[in-house]
């Protein structure tokens, strides 16, 4: 059923009693055009098709421009410190496994300031939709080279163009010890986008979605003009992210096979075209939170001080 | 036979020392029980080798104990050592070149050494032992391995509980007791282990009676009083429980690793997590992520992970989360003197935080308040919405003190975490204007959604940039301070009100420096001291206090310039820290006595800095005449 259908039949109906409106907070203030608009209006739709409760989620950031999303989705969020989102967002993991998470962070935030801590939530397993909006620069700290910046690139602290090549993130993510779901998409695919958040909602583990998102003010040439001109190719299989027709026009489709590790890793490496979709995905992961619940009962009041007793005896003298 | 002549003290220091793995520990251990159920006051400190597996007969291998045993209660390490027993001379030497054995010591040391296969062993032997005959010690020889060999086939497994007989004959204790103890220890391993244990440790204590021509009695008062013991980080980790934390998140670190050992051994089965993070940062976000949810969280760490956290000490401070941090000092800067003790800590934890960042500042003064310390901590942390952090060190976590046994049963009853819903548009920071306190909300109650962000926010938590409404939210984080201190008692004065010479200062120093004016003002000087376990906010009336002193120092164990020491003038001197934030607290002139010996201070040290401070004319003393070597 599609989307827009659902949408009207349940309103109709009033099945859902939630509307986008309860998942609103502050205007946003991001640039016109910003690929983040689309990330946030995204969320909002997954969430009011989900019908959560605002006050049952908990949106994690750290510091740029993408980071400020926390501000404008109505949940409980936490605004952070640069690079340091998912260790916050792990803290809750294990404070309160039945609040839903989101995570959102920068390419800067989360690849490169953040990087131990992105290597080992996903080692880790917590059960978090973690999304990196991925401009390929600095944006909040105006233009400067970021770990996924395209060789050349020109910025504020590389005027003569990048030394480097840039980080392929998937790469990374999918060779990685634990990890249990790996997905791309772009801000210029707002119907894509929507599925593979809808996709990543519903997968109880890391849900590592990085979004190619536009960044007209500092990036305008990123991703081939905002997409208008950018190589890729959408992953298909049937337990994947639904293919939309209207998609093909922006690249083929290709078959494959997300519960394969290694089909994932031959995909994974590929950067040109960029593969769309769902690249990995293992549903059979135990979330770090929820290892860690079962090993770890409160007991009653008390038991809780039989216990502590017990254990001064094995003090006393 | 008539046994050995009895000499009454009203304390003892004996250290035990062997190669690692040879098990002085044990021995030292076990006789330290032996003591605190016969009822003396007692304070163990662990003697470390720098390494994990050193060359054995090497004074880097020495591994053991030292026991201070008393009449009365103690709260120190003691002064320097009356007796080591010594299972090789280079672990003998280990402890004349820490200088904490006195030069009059008894030595017990195994004669295995003087005819040795090992020509250098022989040698090194005897150098050693002239030396310390030369010294002025009394050295006594003991077939400690052959005595353990009629019993057993390997004395390296054996000669321990022979040395455990021989120290309760030593120090005249009963040896039922021992024997209870040693089935205690050995709990674990078959009877038989036992059995030869327990006919080892008779072995050695016949032996010691029929050799020893004197023996010591330090008396003890056996009490019905339910007594525990254990070092500070045991006493750290056992006090999170009691206080109710749901989670410790940590990264490795000496000295405070054991804590979270402890932590791990346990934690679970109340319902608790040990999460060993990634790094130091992690760590304390972590934490800060579970507080913020509505769990009780502390991290734990040292020196070099206090200087990783800074950043997010800082957004726990801008948005209020409560959070407890506990800094297990080493010696520093950077990798430092990581087993040993230093107070070096003190100003970073006040202000190591970029911005302006008000934050609690604990320091646990003994092992005992080790354990109460984070229930207290977590009480403000939650209650003010404010960054706690406890400094203890390297001499209370592996410092072993007797104490009351905690009444378990004042933990108080966990309420469930209140999700009930608010009004819409309740405000995440509803301050106050007067004390600046405000509710916080707890992610899941419905109608208090919204952003908490480290950004300068109003009371509506959304993030504003005008100077009036930031200076309004500084206002309100530095008020909470003031309306804590308004709930402090001032510091209790050891010894007179008021006196030529105020002696102050913090964490676990006290139980020395008490005792040092204890010592002096016997002398007839007029000393006092006082503990401050505060360190932000100070508590009141210390400007009060100290007008009523001729003269007003610190004593910690950190850095200072010495006067007299080249170049140093009134002008560059560098202080302790103590002395820093009280001279700039107080715009009194207060001097400090601040050194790094990597090891606590004796008392007898102190004693001598508070006689060269009232042999000085008794008037304020002017910075140059402070020159002194
Ligand atoms: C510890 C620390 N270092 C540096 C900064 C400055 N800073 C803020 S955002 C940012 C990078 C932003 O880039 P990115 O994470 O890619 O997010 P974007 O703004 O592009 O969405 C930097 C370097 C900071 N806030 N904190
Ligand atoms: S600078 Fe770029 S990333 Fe930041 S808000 Fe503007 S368009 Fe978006």
């Amino acid at each position: 059923m599609s989307t827009i259908i659902q949408d009207c039949l349940e309103e109709t109906c009033a099945i859902n009693p939630h509307s986008i409106e309860d998942y609103q907070s502050e205007v946003p203030r991001w640039c016109k055009g910003c690929g983040d608009h689309g990330v946030l209006a995204s969320l909002q739709r997954v969430m009011r098709k989900n019908n959560v409760d605002p006050e049952n989620v908990v949106t994690v950031s750290g510091i740029g421009c993408s980071s400020r999303l926390p501000h404008y989705l109505r949940t409980y969020g936490f605004h952070g410190i640069h690079g340091r989102a998912l260790p916050i967002a792990t803290g809750v993991r294990l404070a309160r496994p039945e609040m839903k998470t989101i995570v959102t962070m920068g390419d800067g935030d989360c690849f490169s300031i953040g990087g131990n801590h992105w290597l080992h939530a996903i080692r880790y397993n917590i059960n978090a939709l973690v999304l990196v909006l991925d401009n390929e620069i600095y944006a909040l700290t105006k233009m400067q080279v970021s770990p996924t910046s395209p060789a050349g690139t020109r910025s504020n602290t590389t005027p003569r163009g990048t030394y480097l090549q840039p980080m392929n993130p998937i790469g990374i993510v999918v060779g990685m010890t634990n990890v249990s779901f790996v997905a791309q998409t772009a801000t210029w695919l707002p119907a894509h986008l929507d599925e593979t958040i809808e996709r990543a909602w519903s997968h109880n583990g890391l849900s590592f979605v990085r979004i190619l998102q536009r960044c007209p003010v500092f990036m305008p040439k990123a991703y081939g003009e905002g997409g208008l001109n950018f190589p890729l190719v959408f992953l298909d299989n049937e337990d994947g992210i639904p293919i939309n027709p209207a998609l093909l026009k922006r690249g083929p489709a290709e078959a494959h096979n997300q519960r394969d590790i290694n089909e994932a890793l031959k995909v994974a490496a590929r950067v040109d075209p960029a593969p769309m979709g769902l690249i990995y995905h293992n549903p059979d992961l135990p979330a770090y939170e929820d290892i860690r619940h079962s090993r770890a009962k409160r007991p009653d009041h008390e038991t809780f001080l039989d216990r502590l007793d017990k254990v001064m005896d094995r003090y006393a003298v | 036979m008539s046994g050995p002549r009895l000499v009454r003290l009203s304390e003892h220091i004996v250290e035990i020392v062997s190669d690692a793995g040879e098990g002085a520990q044990k021995a030292a251990v076990s006789f330290a029980q032996v003591c605190a159920k016969a009822g003396n006051g007692l304070w163990t400190v662990e003697i470390i080798p720098s390494e994990i597996q050193p060359p054995p007969h090497t004074t880097g291998s020495a591994s053991g104990n030292r026991i201070r045993l008393a009449e009365n209660p103690v709260t120190n390490v003691g002064n320097l050592a009356n007796v080591v027993f010594a299972f090789n001379e280079m672990a003998l030497l280990s402890r004349f070149e820490a200088g904490t054995v006195a030069s009059d010591a008894l030595i017990l040391i195994d004669d295995q050494w003087a005819e040795h296969d090992i020509e250098a062993y022989r040698q090194s032997y005897r150098r050693v032992l002239n030396d310390v005959r030369n010294k002025g010690c009394r050295v006594m020889e003991i077939p400690l391995e052959k005595e353990t060999l009629r019993h057993v086939d390997n004395p390296q497994r054996g000669k321990n509980m022979f040395a455990l007989g021989l120290l309760c004959a030593l120090y005249n204790k009963d040896l039922e007791i021992a024997k209870g103890v040693i089935a205690n220890v050995f709990k674990k391993k078959s009877q038989e282990v036992i059995d030869t244990a327990i006919k080892l440790c008779v072995a050695g204590y016949q032996w010691g009676l029929d050799n020893f021509e004197t023996s010591y009695e330090v008396p003890a008062v056996p009490t019905d009083a339910a007594k525990v013991a254990m070092n500070g980080n045991t006493a750290l980790a056992l006090g999170a429980i009691a206080a109710g934390f749901d989670l410790c998140s940590m990264y490795p670190i000496t000295p405070a690793t054991s804590a979270s050992h402890v932590l791990s051994d346990m934690f679970e089965d109340f319902g608790g997590f040990v999460h060993q993070a990634e790094d130091e940062i992690a760590a304390i976000g972590v934490a800060l992520g579970a507080s913020w949810a509505g769990k009780t969280a502390l991290t734990i760490t040292s020196g070099p992970g206090m200087a990783l956290k800074t950043e997010f000490q800082g957004l726990a401070v801008m948005t209020e989360t409560p959070l407890v941090i506990v800094d297990v000092q080493r010696g520093g800067p950077s990798t430092g003197l990581p087993t040993k003790i230093e107070q070096g800590d003190l100003l970073h934890a006040l202000y190591g935080a970029p911005g302006d960042a008000p934050k609690v500042v604990m320091a646990a003064s003994t092992i005992e308040e080790c354990y109460y310390i984070l229930s207290v901590a977590r009480r403000i942390a939650e209650q003010f919405r404010m960054l706690v952090i406890v400094l203890s060190d390297a001499n209370l976590a592996t410092g072993q003190q007797l104490f009351d046994r905690p009444d378990v049963s004042h933990t108080p009853r966990r309420a469930p975490l209140d999700l009930s819903p608010v009004p819409a548009g309740t405000l995440p920071y509803d301050w106050d204007p007067v004390t600046g306190l405000s509710h916080r909300l707890i992610p899941g109650q419905p109608g208090g959604m919204g952003v908490i962000t480290s950004l300068n926010h109003d009371r509506n938590g959304k993030a504003c940039y005008d100077s009036e409404r930031n200076q309004r939210a500084h206002k309100m984080r530095s008020r909470k301070l003031a309306a804590l201190q308004k709930s402090l008692q001032p510091p209790e004065i050891h010894g007179d009100p008021d006196g030529d010479l105020l002696m102050v200062g913090w964490g676990s120093t006290r139980g020395a420096i008490e005792e040092a004016v204890d010592m002096a003002r016997k002398q007839g000087v007029k000393v006092s001291s006082i503990n401050i376990q505060f360190l932000s906010p100070l508590p009141p009336g210390l400007k009060e206090i100290f007008s009523r002193f001729k003269k007003v120092m610190t004593v910690e164990l950190n850095y200072s310039d010495d006067w007299g020491d080249p170049l140093i003038t009134e002008e560059s001197r560098r202080y302790g820290q103590l002395a820093w934030v009280l001279r700039a607290t107080t715009l009194m002139d207060i001097d400090c006595y601040a050194k790094v010996p990597g090891r606590p201070y004796m008392p007898i040290e102190i004693r001598d800095e508070i006689l060269r401070n009232v042999e000085t004319p008794s008037e304020k003393v002017p910075a140059e005449s402070h020159a002194k070597a």
